[in-house]
């Protein structure tokens, strides 16, 4: 049992964990999420005493790591799958580490064969993998047998065999009574580890529960309806009767409705007594990744960007006229979908297309049809007016 | 509570179980022993070209410790990696993890480690004498000769208290490379060179390896070095109070800062 009572670091101006508060309890694997940067692993460590907290206190069976009795017996840590001079051998760091607690030499090698590093125990650390370290690693804290575990990103660098391999170990670990306390960034590797969540943001406790009380906490569950194409009205017709019988309704990029708040099987009935035909009716189920970003939004520390590339970026290449080469594959791609979708746009004015590639294939053109359902995409419509310079 | 005697095994484990352990101490031993014969060849060969001064407080024992000026420098890389190491690895979390008492940790270390460099130290101080004394022919002395003996086991705790010095200063930087890259230049250059500079010397002469090395010296003042105000042992005693300063600040950092 591992508990934190407003636990906060500040490094400077800079808030590291923020008053978190939190239990993990034995016989489950309670995961512990956060965007990069979020705390995670600096909690970790002052969990093991090896950094002072600012406020607060954590405690591992009511003890502070500090000043607790024979502290390998009772608390095996992964922190940092690096964290070995290179030039020991394996087993030689292990045997260094179970000289400490009293574990005799015959336990080496035993956990060396449990991760599977038998036939390496005699290597220097240093030709290590980052999977060979993290094994290593994991060795290491199930040296003492104890009863509370923590590992901070365990399955880092880890092969599919070694990452099934980690999470069976974790839950059996669990199974039998143990804390067991797993940080990770890996929502979908939680998913299939954990028991219980509790995830951090910016080093503020942002959820502390079951993983399927988190999903259905944190999902939003939907349906999405798609009508043809060629109904606006249809679409008309069925949003707002949809939302006449109180589902919320949200129109998707490529078309399709977003609806929630109302069984599949009656969005059915709805659409076949306002008679619209569908095309699609689908239920939909946010994954913990999404339920995850969801809730992490705005409190990731560091977000990529697009890479522009500006200064890297070289002029398009000219030819013998000095216009810029293959400028006819600028054209749009929507004339492309006309005969699939039954109706056709006239092709936008641009350069000359060359035989063979786009304009002539379409024979639609002449259809007198087109005419008619032309309006029925507002969008479509809009960007041929932007496009048309007459 | 780890025991201490089982952080002490455990240390061992770790001392012995690095390569860095055997080539340090042996370029130790090896750059001591080779320099100080040859230093003592050349001086036995030289006498007549000595200053009337330097002829004067001729001391064989000292003179068969020339090496050490060089050989020092492999212990302060010893002490340096013993705790740098852990440090430049990343095994200090591993290590305060299992051992969350500061205090046993560090000492126990420093025992360790301190102890093999103090055999080693004795075991070069005895071999660099002997042949020294075999180079000196004529001029040289006997271990049993006043005062020969104590200098000779100085000149091995010398060399030990140099290295404890090292990972008292490693444990307060927390880094190998700071460390060698204050230590290595202090004690070959620094040290050296402001001894002789007048003025400076009234303060260098407190510096731990000018006091220190005063031990090494059967006749005082020996070839013509500067009077001390203080005695061999005064001066080993200098030297002990550094690093009781040295490992007490290590310690403090170690118990102080995040690991």
């Amino acid at each position: 049992m591992i508990e934190a009572v407003g636990l906060t670091k500040r490094y400077g101006a800079k808030t590291a964990v923020d008053d978190l508060s939190f239990q993990v309890r034995p016989g489950a694997v309670t995961g512990f999420l956060g965007p990069n940067g979020s705390g995670k692993s600096t909690t970790m460590r002052m969990v093991l005493g090896l950094d002072r907290p600012t406020a607060g206190h954590v405690t591992i069976g009511g003890h502070p790591y500090r000043s607790l009795p024979n502290a390998p017996r009772q608390v095996g840590a992964l922190l940092d799958a690096k964290g070995v001079h290179g030039g020991r051998t394996a087993r030689n760091h292990l045997l260094s580490l179970a000289q400490l607690a009293g574990i005799p030499a015959a336990r080496v090698d035993e956990v060396l064969g449990v991760v599977g590093l038998q036939d390496v125990a005699k290597r220097r650390t240093s030709g290590f993998s980052l999977g060979m370290g993290q094994r290593l690693g994991i060795a290491a804290a199930l040296l003492g047998d104890p009863q509370v575990l923590l590992f901070d990103e365990p399955v880092n660098g880890l092969d599919p065999e070694g990452i099934h391999w980690a999470r069976n170990l974790m839950k059996s670990l669990a199974a039998e009574g143990r804390t067991v306390f797993v940080s990770s960034h890996l929502m979908s590797e939680m998913a299939l580890t954990a028991d219980h969540l509790i995830v951090i943001g910016r080093g503020r406790l942002l959820s502390d529960m079951s993983v399927t009380d988190f999903i259905s906490a944190n999902s939003a569950d939907f349906a999405r309806v798609r009508v043809p194409d060629d109904g606006p009205e249809d679409r008309q017709k069925l949003t707002s009767t949809l939302i006449e019988a109180g589902g919320r309704v949200m129109s998707e990029p490529g078309g399709a409705l977003r609806v929630t708040g109302l069984p599949l099987p009656r969005i059915s009935e709805l659409a076949h007594k306002c008679d619209v035909r569908l095309w699609e009716l689908s239920p939909h189920q946010a994954s913990l990744e999404e339920a995850y970003m969801r809730l992490t939004q705005g409190l990731v520390d560091y977000r990529s960007t697009d890479d522009a590339k500006a200064g890297l970026a070289e002029p398009p290449p000219l030819d013998a006229y000095g216009h810029p080469v293959g400028g006819h594959a600028e054209l749009p791609a929507e004339p492309l979908e006309v005969p699939q979708e039954g109706w056709y746009a006239p092709p936008p004015p641009g350069p000359r297309p060359t035989p063979g590639s786009g304009a002539p294939a379409h024979p639609a053109a002449a259809e007198p049809s087109a005419a008619a359902v032309e309006p029925s995409s507002a969008a479509t419509a809009g960007e041929q007016t932007s496009k048309d310079p007459r | 509570m780890a025991s201490v005697p089982a952080v002490l095994t455990s240390e061992w484990t770790k001392i012995r179980s690095v390569s860095s352990t055997t080539w340090t101490l042996f370029c130790a031993f090896a750059v001591t022993v080779v320099m100080g014969v040859a230093l003592s060849a050349l001086l036995n060969a030289t006498f007549d070209d000595l200053s009337e001064a330097e002829q004067a407080t001729f001391d064989p024992t000292f003179v068969s410790f020339s090496g050490t000026i060089l050989g020092q420098l492999a212990m302060v890389v010893f002490g340096v990696l013993v705790v740098g190491t852990e440090y430049s690895s990343g095994m200090i979390r591993t290590s305060l993890a299992a051992v969350p008492q500061r205090a046993t940790f560090l000492l126990s270390k420093i025992t360790v480690a301190g102890v093999l460099a103090l055999v080693v130290g004795l075991l070069t101080s005895f071999v660099s004498f002997f042949l020294g004394q075999a180079m000196l022919g004529d001029r040289g002395t006997d271990i049993g000769a006043e005062n020969v003996l104590r200098a000779v086991v100085g000149g091995g705790l010398y060399m030990g208290l140099i290295a404890i010095f090292s990972m008292g200063v490693a444990a307060m930087l927390r880094s190998s490379m700071l460390s060698l890259g204050i230590l290595m230049p202090f004690f070959f250059l620094v040290s050296q060179i402001l001894a002789a500079v007048p003025g400076a010397k009234t303060v260098a002469r407190y510096f731990p390896d000018q006091a220190g090395s005063k031990i090494m010296q059967v006749v005082p003042d020996a070839m013509n070095t500067d009077p001390a105000p203080y005695g061999p042992w005064g001066g080993l005693g200098i030297m002990v109070l550094w690093v009781l300063a040295a490992v007490l600040g290590g310690f403090l950092v170690l118990k102080g800062r995040d690991a």
